[in-house]
């Protein structure tokens, strides 16, 4: 059966399975893959009798928030979102992320926006699901040029949170804690260890049960489409336009 | 005698001097757009940019047009459009100086003088080079017996008060409160600024505290020093529950303001809009 699913598709199958033992996922600006994924598990975990709640920052309806914009911080700190995404310009082997920019700080050879609220996020949040769609040697670097949030903490550091996978347009790592390193666990299609290892600037494990990304089911490619689409055209008209039209 | 001062938008920006620490609302709080216009037109050097938390548009047209020499935020973008052009160049050139920050940071900062206290402490950051590049914030252990982690190191940030802050919001009532419905962000600006005005799309002859609704999401006139009526005084960003942003151009801003020239050519007509 061929349903001409997109890429994008599949990135957001992807992630909407890891959001599923989730009571609340916030997704933050610029996000629009991981906005529907999280909508998308939220229309999924009804089917279990189960309640999934979603923050998306940049819509005023698919908000849980009333106390202004230091709700979301505050809210993370207290421990009730088990589930933040993360990018950056550049990420390295030991999951640093670096939303500010390349070359040497502070008059930097090509400046981003900055660091936003990762400093904080990256501590308190359980869950940390780093995403780049790009994968190539200058997003996934052995060393970022700046730390935005650091990816492991000593451990005198108060640190609940942090990075618990890595997901590219070529790849799904795990990130192990204890070493410090992440592992490649799902390859997207028409990829193989040979070509990400290729395209990745830092060294990584490969896990035992590596395998290619699941394809979503007819049922859920209908979910996405007939409802998620137009949630997203919400809050990301351009993104929902360009992927289904609508 | 009238229960708030009405200025026009020239007499809010006549209170704008050199030099000063300007509050500056995030994209979903309602930017001053007319405000910023008129203070491009004005001249204004040297302002120091305070960020709740990230700026967009406003921040790199005044950045772009040489008001500004420092800027504390979290973040500077185009959002969808895209980096902020004026900004980037002038940090890669160090024109400006940057003090990069995080949200709940700069939130803090500013909850440090809701309360009149010398500072704030905030969790995470520790470590990151965030933190290492900022020297007026310190670490300290934690000194409290009976709560948190004993010994664990603590990030403090400083007590940081506005000189001025400008806003746009939707409504006015006839005494002088403003309507700001969720975007209470707002409020912790007001608070931590010594002067604070706000241009509104209208003033309504109404009383928000006659009603336990609008009196929760106004932000009451003890706090404001001037109102002035400015219709679409967001455009072209949004009003949050008001109108949209226009994205039409703002992307055209985005294009223009890659390079300084086309960016000076951009602004020709935008400030005689």
């Amino acid at each position: 059966m061929n349903l001409n699913i997109k890429r994008e598709e599949l990135l957001i199958s992807q992630l909407a399975d890891l959001l599923k033992n989730d009571n609340h996922v916030a997704v933050g600006a610029a996000s629009p893959i991981p906005g529907a994924a999280a909508l998308l598990a939220k229309e999924e975990a009804k089917n279990f009798n189960k309640r999934l709640r979603v923050t998306i920052l940049h819509s005023n309806k698919y908000n849980n928030f009333t106390d202004g914009a230091r709700e979301l911080f505050d809210c993370a700190a207290q421990g009730r979102i088990d589930t933040f995404f993360l990018g950056g310009v550049q990420i390295d082997g030991n999951a640093n992320i670096n939303l500010v920019g390349t070359g040497e700080y502070p008059n930097v050879d090509k400046r981003f926006p900055g660091s936003f609220g990762s400093p904080l996020m990256y501590f308190v949040v359980p869950q940390i699901i780093l995403f780049r769609e790009e994968h190539s040697p200058r997003t996934l670097v052995k060393n970022v040029d700046f730390i935005s949030a650091p990816g492991v903490s000593d451990d005198n550091i108060y640190r609940p949170g942090g990075p618990k996978y890595l997901l590219t347009n070529r790849a799904l790592f795990k990130f192990n804690k204890k070493q410090k390193k992440f592992s490649l666990y799902k390859l997207n299609m028409n990829e193989t260890l040979d070509s990400i290892i290729e395209l990745t600037g830092f060294d990584f494990d490969v896990d035992k049960n590596l395998s290619e990304m699941d394809f979503p089911d007819k049922t859920r490619i209908e979910t996405l489409r007939k409802y998620i689409a137009p949630m997203v055209s919400e809050f990301y008209p351009e993104f929902a336009n360009r992927i289904w039209g609508v | 005698m009238k229960s708030f001062e009405e200025f026009t938008v020239k007499e809010i920006v006549d209170q704008i001097e050199d030099g000063i620490l300007l509050g500056i609302p995030a994209d979903y709080s309602g930017v001053p757009m007319t405000f910023t216009k008129e203070l491009i037109n004005k001249g204004v050097k040297n302002l120091k940019l305070y960020c709740l938390p990230l700026t967009t548009i406003q921040g790199d047209m005044l950045i772009g047009s040489g008001c500004v020499s420092e800027i504390e935020t979290a973040a500077v973008t185009l959002g969808e459009f895209g980096l902020a052009p004026r900004f980037s160049e002038a940090v890669e050139n160090g024109k400006i100086l940057i003090k990069d920050s995080t949200c709940p940071a700069l939130h803090a900062q500013l909850q440090a003088t809701e309360k009149s206290v010398p500072f704030m402490p905030l969790r995470g950051v520790v470590g990151s080079d965030v933190q290492k590049n900022r020297k007026d914030w310190q670490i300290i252990s934690n000194p409290m017996k009976s709560s948190g982690v004993q010994n664990e190191p603590i990030l403090l940030l400083p007590a940081v008060q506005l000189d001025v802050l400008v806003f746009h919001a939707s409504y006015a009532d006839r005494n002088g409160n403003i309507q700001i419905g969720r975007r209470r962000e707002l409020a912790t600006l007001a608070h931590a600024s010594k002067k604070v005005f706000v241009t509104v799309e209208e003033i309504i002859d109404t009383d928000f505290f006659e009603n336990e609704l609008s009196a929760a999401t106004c932000l009451p006139a003890l706090y404001i020093d001037g109102i002035s009526v400015v219709k679409n005084g967001a455009w072209p960003c949004k009003l949050p529950g008001v109108y949209e942003s226009d994205n039409e151009e703002i992307k055209k801003y985005s294009i223009a303001a890659k390079t300084q020239p086309s960016f000076d050519q951009y602004m020709k007509q935008f400030l005689k809009s």
